[in-house]
């Protein structure tokens, strides 16, 4: 294959990083008014490179940069979410960081940087693309989180997930070393087949194995290694939250694909017994501690790392329908979670955050309207049918039962009945008790427009599943 | 099956035991006669004026942060110097991207004042 040829299949990442160069040297240069031109730019930049992966849409599995890089089906539909994810946070951020002041041009450039890195850990084909992906990711998510530098709870938020976060990169690392050392190679296909070849059991990979296990793990915030999720979403700005819990919640799914399919399937008999303990202490760690949150943004945490523990339930079953199973609830979820903290955001105003559950009281006598959006996204997550959440939840126990973990699909059963119980107190307070206040919700016609479409997607999308989950199936190669 | 991963237990106790243990031997061990002398500030000979645990101007480490990033990228240099002729056009254009995206990043902190020391 021609350089030529290879740097075409890289060009959305290519454009991404010209682009928002480009961005990050306007915005030093000219000091333009509220950051109107650099949040413009960066949304055009977005745009073009989802524009270049929609264009360039791969039929077949294309290896290229000397097997480091992978363009496949799988990691386009992933980048076209991403995009559209950012996109949305970015219409539902600019007013939360004017109204907080909060609103600085590198806002958006971290963020276009922590894109380029999750393309980077959704098209890595070796180790190392891995991780290098990851840590663009991180850094920029460190700094983001840190954004607001006079709060005290950001820093800690920040400094929590800096070392937290460093503490993963180097389990990760470290089994990576171990994988390459007995197998060397780093790229992730090779590394397949020489683990297909190996006969009887050898201590180093299975070394190696558990500390990317609980590198990943870390990363995607699974019991026991949650700890910085509820400090983190609830110390970062409510802006930054939405970022954090919707678009890396993807790339950590693909980084879950490239590593345990791609790369370490022939070793799945291993990692499906961690896979199965760490869903089931998610999902019952994260629904329990929810139920006693009184902030928003907390209770939002502890229901993400129960549903990382639902996510991590369609990898168990090791084979393709499971992997799509798990594939469409990650996107399902990132849908209702940028909806969820959407609601938040939209809540908050002159520069107070919305983030206690009594913010929500009375909500349908303020606005029947967001009340009936935040009802939909709440039935949704809650998996009530006939909402797009119900649909995730039920793939992904299909797939559960059918790899034949009948126990496991009973605990997920019921969990997400312990769990529908904060979800639907969300709903009570809404509908059934007084507001506290009854001040106007005032926000942009933007913010509100978005919003409500992304509410609405999560019904319409409830009645034709089968649309996205033909997707997903495609994704993983049929 | 579970214990197939006993090695890894074990290596983990052995870690956390060895860390504490090298710790705890120090203290333990080590001769510890504290007197007025010893336990005063130390500070180049003449009398300490202040505390150590004071805050102290971030901009030092802005410095050390902006000196890693060039150090870095003369290590890069050496190398790529010597071999030049042999890697051709394609080895001196990928030179010249990486520089290209380490300027940009030095116009942003110029922009940003950070190499200005009032």
């Amino acid at each position: 294959m021609t350089l030529t040829t290879e740097l075409a299949l890289l060009a959305p990442e290519i454009a991404l990083l010209i682009m928002t160069s480009i961005v990050l040297v306007v915005d030093s240069l000219y000091d333009n008014p509220d950051r109107v031109l650099t949040y413009k730019l960066s949304q055009l930049a977005l745009i073009i490179t989802t524009g270049l992966v929609l264009l360039q849409f791969p039929e077949v599995s294309t290896h290229i940069m000397s097997g480091h890089f992978v363009s496949d089906p799988m990691s386009a539909i992933l980048k076209i979410v991403l995009g559209l994810m950012t996109l949305i946070v970015f219409f539902y951020s600019y007013d939360y960081l004017l109204e907080h002041e909060l609103l600085k041009g590198e806002y958006f450039i971290l963020m276009l940087f922590a894109v380029l890195g999750m393309q980077i850990m959704i098209s890595a084909n070796s180790l190392l693309t891995v991780y290098l992906g990851l840590e663009l990711l991180s850094l920029a998510l460190y700094a983001m989180v840190a954004m607001n530098r006079t709060s005290a709870v950001a820093t800690e938020a920040a400094m929590k997930y800096f070392v937290l976060g460093a503490l993963a990169s180097g389990m990760l690392l470290y089994g990576i070393s171990m994988l390459y050392g007995v197998s060397g190679t780093l790229e992730l296909p090779a590394l397949a087949t020489y683990l297909g070849a190996q006969t009887e059991a050898n201590l180093l990979l299975v070394f190696g194995l558990v500390f990317i296990v609980v590198g990943l793990a870390f990363k995607l915030g699974a019991v026991p290694f949650h700890m910085w999720v509820p400090d983190v979403y609830q110390g970062s700005p409510t802006s930054v939250t939405l970022f954090i819990g919707t678009a890396p919640k993807i790339a950590a799914f693909a980084m879950a694909i490239r590593l345990l399919a791609d790369g370490l399937q022939p070793l799945a008999g291993d990692w499906q017994g961690m896979l199965i303990v760490l869903a089931v202490l998610s999902m019952a760690g994260g629904n329990l501690i929810a139920i006693s949150q009184s902030n928003i943004k907390r209770m939002l945490a502890y229901s993400t790392i129960a549903h990382v523990g639902f996510l991590m339930l369609g990898l168990i079953s090791a084979n393709q329908t499971g992997y799509a199973s798990a594939m469409f609830y990650v996107i399902v979820y990132t849908l209702m979670s940028m909806g969820s903290f959407g609601m938040v955001i939209l809540l908050g105003r002159n520069g107070h955050e919305a983030d206690n559950l009594d913010d929500f009281k009375g909500l349908a006598e303020r606005s029947p309207w967001f009340a009936f959006i935040m009802l939909i996204l709440m039935f949704s997550m809650a998996g009530v049918p006939p909402f797009i959440g119900f649909w995730a939840k039920w793939f992904v126990i299909k797939e559960v039962i059918a790899a034949g973990h009948l126990w496991v699909a009973a605990l997920a059963v019921i969990f997400s009945v312990v769990g529908a119980y904060y979800y639907l107190r969300i709903v009570k307070l809404m509908f059934f008790d007084k507001p506290v206040q009854m001040t106007a919700i005032k926000s942009s016609q933007e913010m509100r427009m978005v919003l409500s479409l992304n509410g609405l997607a999560i019904l319409i999308l409830g009645f034709m599943p089968g649309f996205l989950m033909t997707l997903c199936i495609e994704a993983m190669g049929f | 099956m579970l214990e197939h991963y006993i090695p890894i237990l074990i290596f983990i106790v052995i870690g956390l035991g060895l860390g504490c243990v090298l710790f705890l031997l120090g203290y333990v061990l080590g001769p510890n006669r504290p007197d007025s002398e010893k336990n005063s500030p130390y500070e180049c000979g003449f009398e300490a004026f202040e505390d150590a645990r004071m805050k102290f101007d971030v901009r030092y480490y802005l410095i050390a942060i902006l000196f890693i990033i060039f150090d870095l990228e003369i290590a890069f240099f050496f190398p790529w110097a010597v071999v030049i002729r042999e890697i051709g056009m394609t080895g001196f254009w990928a030179m010249m991207i990486f520089l290209g995206v380490l300027t940009i990043g030095f116009v942003y902190e110029w922009r940003k004042g950070a190499l200005e020391w009032e």
